[in-house]
């Protein structure tokens, strides 16, 4: 049992919706991104998404490759990504943590290495979006192994015949995409999304959280309502570039932690 | 080697897409339908002997191959060494051994029904090659480039619009090539029912490098068939050389001789201002390590951290911070050896392939020429080199006019202040 498996049997329990909330590590420095790191649990969130920067995220919009590249101006590395979750874990030891991002920075500092320090610093999950089934040797296998949930993405792509597949190794939770696209996008539609949960549930016991497209409390609780909670990144993330204070920051966060827990 | 099946050095890659280590399919969910089904039809394609019929043809009739195997008599003289041949895929229809890749997708994409085909483009040479095959077929065509590369190769930018392509100057990260790669494949992801990705290189996920690379296969069969009848039955290369940004011209020349054990592979890389701690080149094998990007594991220009770095080089064609991996594996197994040359050797190059052959080069394979003036004095004249001349220089003109200090608004040809 990861935290993020207690996590989803205590909201279960509870007959709550999950609200996930993804911030980019280092951005837009590191005292900030730490300082907004801590408040999320209190603004509501109940699993912390935290990117890793990437200077090439293919998959993601401007807003979070931008991010990134605040990040990495500001010094941020693999290593101060770990001190960061740390720092963390001194004043809260039951928040999941999840890190997001690309394999290139895990290869590069070697799978063994990284999954011991993750360990150490107390990650419960990882979304790493170019390891698809296909590398499951590369860092799900050795993750699960660790004990670290590897949390997959399903897509409107992933037809019924590939499902299993992508269920196969996933734990924790599934993460569903809600659109074909990139991160920040197109608005993310219920009525949509709704038959493809069901799809997921059908052959799954996991949670299914959607992401991607979700910008504000009315659309978090309209797609947490279809599933079994909701992700949002990028309309987090653009307050942050705006320079916003951490506080106002973290009110904008409680708001669509609030419109999540809603439905 | 070539009596031994299992160590074969053409069987690659294996039911997962890889070269030994290197290769792979490492993108996104969304697009691993996509791939599975692109992987489908190639294999399909490939045993269809109409699928042939069809490349044989426009190959011949729009493209115009063969291309010659030339004798450069004049260099050979002036180098007093080895004998050097150039194979002159700069004479295909726009100017670049690329379109032979670039036909063999575009057939497919139809086969497919796809009707909107994306592409990346660095120097423009796949950019402009693939607006050309998508206007003979009457396709939507979408070219992302760098910012940076557009304002460096503005001809080949109006070339792609006068063929009827929308060019989308790429500003996101750094806006170079792979900048460009990473905004083709956020298009593809976002419009993957009726988009067909055009990948320009031996890279990307499985089966890009295998697919790109037997369509470039054409450049190497046609030399074994031509050396064979300008210099007897049986006569081989002694030493295939090319440039090597993504590598799929050289993949081209090479992989037909893998499994001859006499033939000398050697890859040319972009030294740039040259290899070292100043990362200013593109020489991902000389001076990268392993790592992911772009679908595949290979030899990467990176930092520390495993953030991708920038290569930096005077040819937009071979500016990219990866090579196909392929060479990767050909580079572990001591197969293909991989040297570099930097701007200076390969304007230099340049300007004496202009001078000897009355052949303007593209900035590519003048690294490859580079190479090739550096070793064949020391070599026999019975040594036979073969060089890749995979693209013409007109669209380099401009920067190498620059380079070397001339002004061409000049009408008396002199150098600038």
């Amino acid at each position: 049992m990861t935290r993020i498996d207690d996590k989803f049997a205590t909201l279960r329990a509870e007959g709550r919706k999950a609200f996930v909330a993804y911030i980019m590590a280092g951005d837009p420095d590191y005292d900030r991104s730490l300082e907004i790191m801590k408040g999320l649990p209190g603004a509501g969130v109940d699993v912390i998404e935290l990117g890793m920067p990437f200077t090439d995220p293919m998959a993601d919009g401007p807003t979070i490759q931008l991010a990134g590249q605040r990040a990495l101006a500001g010094g941020q590395t693999l290593q101060k990504t770990l001190d960061m979750v740390t720092e963390f874990r001194k004043g809260d030891t039951e928040t999941p943590i999840v890190l997001m991002g690309y394999y290139n920075p895990i290869y590069s500092r070697g799978v063994d290495t990284f999954l011991a320090d993750a360990t150490k610093a107390g990650i419960d999950g990882l979304i790493v979006v170019d390891l698809p089934p296909e590398e499951d040797d590369e860092l799900c296998i050795p993750a699960a192994r660790a004990g670290i949930n590897f949390i997959r993405l399903a897509t409107p792509t992933t037809d019924d015949k590939r499902l299993p597949k992508v269920l196969e190794n996933t734990s924790g939770f599934v993460y569903y995409v809600s659109i074909t696209g990139i991160t920040g996008a197109a608005e993310a539609q219920a009525d949509t999304v709704a038959p493809e949960v069901a799809r997921i549930k059908s052959q799954t016991d996991l949670p299914v959280i959607v992401g991607f497209g979700i910008k504000s409390p009315d659309t978090a609780q309209a797609i947490a309502g279809v599933a079994d909670g909701c992700v949002v990144g990028s309309a987090i993330v653009s307050e942050i570039a705006s320079g916003k204070p951490v506080a106002q920051i973290l009110d904008i966060v409680r708001g669509l932690a609030e419109g999540a827990h809603r439905a | 080697m070539a009596d031994d099946l299992f160590n074969s050095f053409m069987n690659g890659p294996d039911e997962k897409g890889r070269f030994g280590d290197f290769g792979g399919r490492f993108v996104s969910e969304t697009l691993m339908p996509l791939i599975l089904s692109l992987q489908e039809e190639y294999d399909r394609a490939k045993t269809d002997p109409t699928f042939w019929a069809e490349m044989d043809d426009l190959w011949e009739h729009y493209v115009g191959r063969p291309s010659p195997l030339y004798y450069a008599e004049r260099l050979t003289q002036h180098l007093g060494g080895a004998k050097i041949y150039m194979k002159r895929d700069e004479l295909n229809h726009t100017g670049a051994h690329k379109i032979n890749n670039v036909l063999g997708q575009i057939l497919l994409a139809r086969r497919m029904g796809k009707k909107r085909i994306i592409a990346e483009t660095g120097a423009g040479q796949h950019g402009v090659a693939t607006a050309t095959v998508c206007a003979k077929f009457g396709l939507q065509c979408v070219v992302y480039m760098g910012k940076h590369d557009v304002e460096r190769q503005a001809p080949n930018v109006f070339r792609m619009r006068l063929l009827g392509a929308e060019v989308i100057p790429v500003t996101s990260g750094r806006g170079t090539l792979k900048d460009a790669m990473n905004d083709a494949l956020r298009d593809w992801v976002t419009n993957v029912a009726d988009t067909f990705y055009c990948i320009g290189t031996v890279a990307g996920p499985h089966p890009y490098p295998a697919m790109v690379r037997d369509f470039q296969s054409i450049i190497g069969k046609e030399v074994r068939t031509q050396l064979a009848t300008q210099e007897g039955e049986g006569r081989l290369p002694d030493t295939v050389i090319a440039a090597i940004g993504g590598g799929s011209n050289a993949m081209g020349l090479f992989y037909p001789f893998l499994d001859d054990p006499t033939v000398n592979i050697i890859g040319v890389e972009a030294g740039g201002k040259g290899v070292d701690e100043k990362m200013e080149h593109c020489a991902s094998l000389t001076g990268g390590r392993p790592g992911v990007l772009h679908g595949n594991r290979t030899y990467l220009l990176q930092d520390d951290d495993g953030q991708i770095l920038e290569g930096f080089s005077i040819s937009a064609g071979l500016d990219y911070p990866g090579i196909g991996p392929e060479h990767a594996w050909l580079h572990d197994t001591g197969r293909a050896q991989y040297v570099s040359i930097t701007d200076k050797e390969a304007l230099e190059a340049f300007q004496l392939c202009c001078a000897m052959e009355g052949i303007i080069p593209a900035l590519e394979p003048s690294h490859a020429l580079a190479h090739v003036a550096k070793i064949a004095p020391d070599l026999p004249a019975d040594h036979i080199i073969v060089m890749n001349m995979c693209g013409r220089g007109d669209k380099d003109v401009q920067t190498v006019a620059n380079f070397l200090g001339f002004d061409m608004s000049d009408t008396e040809g002199r150098k600038a202040d």
